[in-house]
């Protein structure tokens, strides 16, 4: 059975990232201003968000919900399916963290979670993202910064609301058995983006 | 006095100083140097025991080299199908709490060498219940999962750590009610030949595929060939494929010089030309790991597990399968396994349903693909990632990457012809497993159960929230 791997979808929201960052936080020793982490996560953020509603939107809700010549699963290698828009996130996030690894200049990461999680390993844990997760859902339109301290290390840490920005986004939740929320409308706060960057090396 | 007190000083030193040296002789330049193990080595490594350096590659690095050393070998099984735990998670800062209780970024951490006193099934050197360290809250989580001890998640049909997504719930509750033997019960069928003309690196230029007769065999006429030799040659996919004597006998160098002919051919340099992929999972399982780290070829007689005397000194290559010339997969499948392997299970495999299945298809009175031998589990067809962009139905080389945890053989090899709950009953049933599943199961794992209440009440809140 040949078939063809569609294994980098994931690339898109990594390699914007990647590109981003290194272009507006690179320094070069006293000749380039440098940029403060607020508005380099802002950046980041646009970005991924960006990525993340043209993935949902265009791709996912089309073809899925529109179209209808395809769907969309967690398991979507047994099912020969789309990767859900959380997925198609995560795996960016993951190879970010892989690619930057070789990048001593690059220093951040980010995570999708929820206050209302299908995947409970994307609650929120600490109290950053505790606070910062019930902020943005109750303060639309505001993002939520902060500094923590994580493993012994300092890091300045961005909240962003995660909308439902498509009809999928909110089926699916409401109807996945594993959602402890099921009354999500179109344009609600779903959950949130967390952006970390170390503030010391 | 004083002097009579410090005269076997030099003694003492010459002699420290003899025994330095040799100890540092045979530490450098010594082929066994077992003398320096700091305890006897796990199943998994047992082989390599005189292959220090194949994970000691620098004696002055630190934890770094040691995970290289695992990631080397067994970097790729991690990431296929599905790594549950991969680094990437836990190295995000939000989880550095995790890391204080388990580094998970180190092997080993949970698979520390050379400790035979702690290590239990699958080189594990932690406490069996070592998930409630961060899943301390799955009974909250998971109803279903309400009151179970921790030291059961690994347990047969359900969980594993590496890949705890090959039996998720919605895969159990796709198999729900599946009967014990399938009406489709077939093993998929090879396709090396099918896919030739897409695989990149066949040597295609070299050997163009055409069929070749008794009149092209080309070995020189001083080579003492018989018509038995030619006969066999003849019957197989290499004269059909356009193969012809020397493509074996001298097979190219680096340069792409073909070698003087040799009777006797580098196997690794013969048959890797075409079946590289083969021979590179070859070298990854039990039967070849020690070709991988330019050890001799392994041996029946240094198995932990037991192997017949007759076999003791028998080397473990190509050929010691596939026998020369004639190449006979069926005989590659059964006989050459029991040649060497002389356990319970194996011994019971010819009085085995499963045996009997083999022997109909063999006489003919079933169609391909129908029979069970030792091979169709321990070295199943896989679908197997070439490269990116595709993949063929191929023998698993690797007879490890199935075998332990033992759920890892359903995909490949059980549920081609078995009902899933019955599948994991019966790798559950270790007295089944020895006598080569001659019976049904007399265990049953409750994980079905648990996926189809999980699915049960998820339809009733269904229903009721559509009530509302």
């Amino acid at each position: 059975m040949k078939h063809l791997r569609n294994t980098v979808l994931g690339l898109g929201v990594a390699a914007s990232a990647i590109a981003l960052t290194t272009a507006i936080a690179g320094t070069d020793a006293g000749s380039t201003p440098s940029i403060s982490p607020k508005a380099m996560a802002d950046a980041l953020h646009l970005v991924m968000d960006s990525d993340r509603t043209i993935y949902t939107r265009k791709i996912v809700n089309r073809l899925v919900a529109k179209d209808k010549v395809i769907t969309a699963s967690e398991h979507f290698e047994d099912d020969k399916a789309l990767v859900l828009p959380a997925q198609m996130f995560r795996f960016g996030s993951e190879l970010v963290a892989k690619r930057a690894e070789d990048m001593p200049d690059v220093n951040f990461s980010y995570s999708l979670q929820s206050l209302w999680p299908v995947n409970k390993q994307n609650a929120p844990k600490t109290e950053a993202e505790k606070t910062g997760l019930k902020y943005v859902a109750d303060n639309k339109g505001q993002n939520y910064y902060t500094e923590e301290t994580l493993g012994g290390k300092k890091y300045f840490t961005a909240v962003y609301a995660d909308v439902g920005v498509a009809p999928v986004c909110v089926s699916c939740h409401n109807e996945h058995k594993d959602s402890p929320r099921r009354d999500f409308k179109l344009g609600d706060v779903m959950g949130g983006v967390v952006i970390r960057i170390p503030l010391e090396s | 006095m004083a002097n009579r007190k410090y005269r076997l000083w030099p003694i003492w030193t010459a002699l420290s100083a003899l025994l330095l040296a040799g100890m540092s002789y045979a530490m450098l330049k010594g082929e066994d140097r077992t003398l320096f193990m700091p305890g006897p080595l796990t199943a998994g490594h047992h082989q390599l025991e005189l292959a220090c350096t194949a994970c000691h590659s620098d004696p002055l690095g630190g934890g770094e080299v040691l995970q290289q050393a695992c990631i080397d070998c067994h970097g790729e099984d991690r990431k296929k199908p599905f790594d549950s735990h991969p680094a990437s998670k836990f190295k995000d800062p939000r989880n550095a709490d995790r890391l204080e209780n388990i580094n998970a970024l180190a092997c080993v951490s949970c698979h520390t060498e050379h400790q035979p006193d702690i290590t239990a099934r699958n080189g594990l050197t932690q406490p069996a219940d070592f998930c409630f360290h961060c899943h301390a809250e799955v009974g909250a989580e998971r109803p279903s999962h309400k009151g179970m001890a921790f030291d059961t998640c690994k347990d047969s049909g359900c969980h594993n750590f590496h890949n705890n997504r090959a039996l998720y719930t919605d895969f159990l509750i796709k198999h729900l009610d599946k009967p014990p033997v399938l009406e489709t019960a077939r093993v998929p069928q090879r396709e090396f030949a099918a896919v030739l003309g897409e695989l990149m690196d066949y040597p295609a230029d070299r050997y163009p595929l055409r069929e070749l007769t008794a009149n092209d065999a080309d070995a020189p006429a001083d080579q003492a060939t018989t018509a038995e030799l030619r006969h066999d040659w003849l019957e197989t996919a290499h004269a059909r494929s356009g193969v012809n004597c020397s493509a074996c006998h001298q097979p190219p160098d680096d340069s792409g010089q073909a070698a003087a002919w040799s009777d006797h051919p580098d196997q690794a340099r013969a048959c890797g030309q075409c079946h590289d992929l083969e021979l590179r999972r070859f070298k990854r399982g039990k039967h070849g790991m020690r070709l991988a780290v330019d050890l001799p070829p392994m041996t029946p007689g240094e198995a932990r597990l037991p192997m017949r005397s007759d076999a003791e000194h028998e080397q473990l290559l190509c050929t010691s399968c596939h026998g020369a010339h004639r190449f006979d997969v069926a005989t590659a499948a059964v006989d050459a396994c029991l040649g060497c392997h002389n356990d319970a299970h194996s011994l019971a495999y010819r009085d085995s349903p499963h045996f009997e299945l083999w022997a109909q298809e063999l006489a003919g009175e079933l169609p391909q693909g129908s029979g069970v031998s030792c091979a169709t589990c321990h070295m199943p067809r896989v679908d197997f990632d070439v490269n990116d962009w595709m993949s063929r139905i191929m023998v698993e080389h690797n007879q490890n990457a199935s075998l332990s945890p033992n759920a890892k053989m359903l995909r490949p090899a059980c549920l081609h012809c078995h009902g899933l709950a019955f599948s994991i009953d019966a790798l559950a049933d270790p007295g089944l497993i020895e006598n080569n599943f001659a019976g049904a199961p007399a265990v049953q794992v409750e994980s079905m159960e648990l996926a189809r209440r999980d699915h049960e009440r998820a339809l009733q809140e269904t229903a009721e929230l559509e009530a509302n």
